[in-house]
């Protein structure tokens, strides 16, 4: 199945990755390879076959219900968490203005 | 004081616990050799005073009569995929150039725990996603190896952990973390001639290392010998309760327990890996190791795989859809950059700080991961492609009710030049088809140095192991290591 430019620039859009004219002008064709490339596991009968979830069977564990049991996952770390932020205002993320 | 960059982990620890040469004195002299190969490209930054720090303990505990961790006194490089507190940490993307983590992922507070300093951050394929380095945006990192033709034609260290490969076979450094995620440690492992370990899924913590393909991803070592691996791993794994899919499972003495005597044990040739058109020279190499194994005593029984032609197509949906999801946190918001075009809003911001910050092989994997998980879409691409993982896994599990480990070759090729595959994601993606069913399966492989092609170049052989079974994996790989002979270093020109 081809995949049109109309359609691959929907994805860019979904995926909220901004590309011009000329970057959806080699993307199509790439798009296009890879997606006929993995479309032959269309082949293979998987009916009956389950769908992996865990590659290493694993049952999924609970924390102890403690606060900050783990300083390093704990809390109380605004200024920590606020450190790489491009932008921070009065011990907030900022964003250029949502609501007009 | 250059002979000490000739020396493995084991060499350099055990020197320095005996008093022949300081901590201090190691860190030096990989710190004096990381500064003169800048033409490599193979560190991101280079962080010489850490090196020197570490060292500095380590030599003080030992005067003070203190215990010495497994890896005391041995200066590593460390991918920069793992965040490490107060130095930059980029997964050699514009998108994270300026973050500098606020925390210590947990793999590298291991690694320093026992004893280990950092030399400085590697360069690597952007986000782990590529095979050659070249989608870096620190520019492509460059093999210590040349052909033999005098051409001199710029070589792919391999790729992602393609920085690691190159600092370790440059002898820049001793070892270096890596990560596979679809055999970015084994492939650059075998392009520049020495040994990486993927462990079982779930070895290694993934807290604080860049997610790429969270199902896939793990860390492991790369180093000079087998016996350097399994030192290494021993240091980095254990169960950690921050990763959710973290093994809580004891770490057995790997290093200790290292038997190349396999008597007893039989080795898989799975007969699906030996395709159409395989390169003579990896044909040869892989009947090599088979001579080898037989006479270290194991029993050779030819196996089946019969879905490994589907492994890299499904390979394709699963790390790509993982990835389009693990990335959707670039956001502009709250780390990294932030591209903010006069008058944009809120989503006009999210959209240029991503196409700003994404190289082209990032973008097209989030893209086709957007795609195959979009509503109408998701069953026919990603439940299929998961479903045939859970056929790869099962035909591994069959095989290994015939077998201890399976022996392969790690790549299709020897080393390429730069330049030659970039133009062509499909012929890129091809060169982990011998790496990726592994990693869709969860298990422990290897790749060990086993020659040289005709053209002077190192090859690689893969052994793969039950899930837990690094043990088998490591013996397997010493007992092809004492045999290879592998002795090569790349001439040095840089």
């Amino acid at each position: 199945m081809s995949v049109d430019r109309k359609t691959v620039a929907k994805i860019a859009s979904l995926a909220r990755i901004k590309m011009d004219e000329e970057e959806l002008d080699r993307m199509v064709p790439e798009f296009n390879n890879i997606i006929a490339f993995v479309e032959q596991l269309g082949e293979v009968d998987t009916s009956g076959v389950e769908p992996m979830t865990a590659v290493i069977p694993q049952a999924l564990r609970l924390r102890d219900d403690v606060v900050d049991a783990d300083p390093l996952t704990g809390g109380n770390v605004r200024e920590k968490v606020l450190a790489n932020a491009p932008l921070a205002e009065h011990g907030f993320f900022a964003v250029p203005k949502v609501i007009e | 004081m250059t002979e000490l960059t000739n020396l493995g982990v084991r060499a350099i620890r055990d020197g320095v616990a005996a008093g022949d040469f300081t901590a201090r004195e190691v860190a030096e002299a990989f710190n004096a050799n990381v500064a003169a190969a800048a033409d490599l490209n193979a560190f991101v930054i280079a962080t010489p005073e850490k090196a020197i720090e570490a060292a500095e303990k380590v030599d003080a505990d030992r005067a003070a009569g203190k215990p010495l961790g497994s890896m005391a006194g041995v200066p590593i490089g460390m991918k920069d995929l793992f965040a490490t507190r107060g130095v930059q940490t980029t997964a050699a993307s514009h998108i994270l150039e300026s973050f500098v983590p606020e925390y210590e992922s947990t793999v590298s507070q291991k690694l320093w725990d026992a004893g280990a300093g950092m030399l400085g951050k590697l360069n690597m394929d952007q986000f782990a996603m590529g095979s050659s380095n070249e989608t870096s945006y620190f520019s492509n990192v460059i093999s210590p190896w040349r052909r033999n033709d005098g051409g001199n034609a710029p070589l792919a260290p391999g790729g992602s952990s393609g920085g690691s490969s190159a600092a370790v076979a440059a002898r820049l450094c001793p070892a270096a973390t890596g990560t596979d995620t679809g055999g970015s440690i084994r492939q650059p492992a075998a392009f520049t001639g020495i040994t990486g370990i993927k462990p079982t899924y779930g070895r290694c913590s993934r807290w604080g290392i860049v997610a790429f393909a969270s199902s896939l991803d793990q860390a492991g070592p790369m180093a000079r010998d087998v016996t350097d691996c399994a030192i290494m791993l021993g240091a980095m794994a254990g169960f950690d309760p921050k990763d959710s899919t973290s093994l809580d499972l004891p770490v057995p003495d790997w290093a200790g327990s290292l038997d190349s005597d396999l008597r007893g044990k039989k080795v898989g040739i799975p007969r699906e890996y030996r395709m159409d058109g395989m390169d003579a020279e990896i044909a040869r190499s892989w009947d090599d190791g088979v001579a080898w194994l037989k006479d270290a005593g194991a029993e050779v029984v030819e196996i089946s795989l019969p879905h490994t032609k589907y492994a890299l197509p499904a390979y394709y949906i699963i790390a790509p859809a993982e990835a389009s999801s693990n990335l959707a946190r670039y956001d502009g918001v709250r780390y990294g950059l932030r591209d903010l075009p006069q008058g944009a809003n809120l989503q006009d911001m999210y959209a240029a700080t991503r196409a700003a910050g994404f190289g082209d092989e990032v973008k097209r994997r989030i893209l086709i991961g957007t795609y195959v998980l979009s509503a109408g879409f998701y069953d026919a691409y990603y439940t299929q492609a998961m479903k045939v993982r859970t056929l790869i896994r099962n035909d591994f599990e069959k095989a290994f009710e015939e077998c201890d480990v399976i022996l392969a070759p790690t790549a299709p090729s020897a080393a390429f030049a730069l330049g030659e595959k970039v133009d062509d994601p499909i012929s890129m993606y091809l060169n982990d088809v011998f790496a990726v069913p592994a990693s869709l399966a969860g298990l422990p492989a290897m790749s060990v140095p086993a020659g040289l092609s005709s053209a002077g170049l190192p090859l690689g052989l893969q052994i793969i192991g039950k899930a837990f079974d690094e043990q088998g994996v490591l013996n397997a790989g010493l007992a092809i290591e004492q045999r290879a002979g592998f002795t090569a270093q790349p001439e040095k020109w840089w």
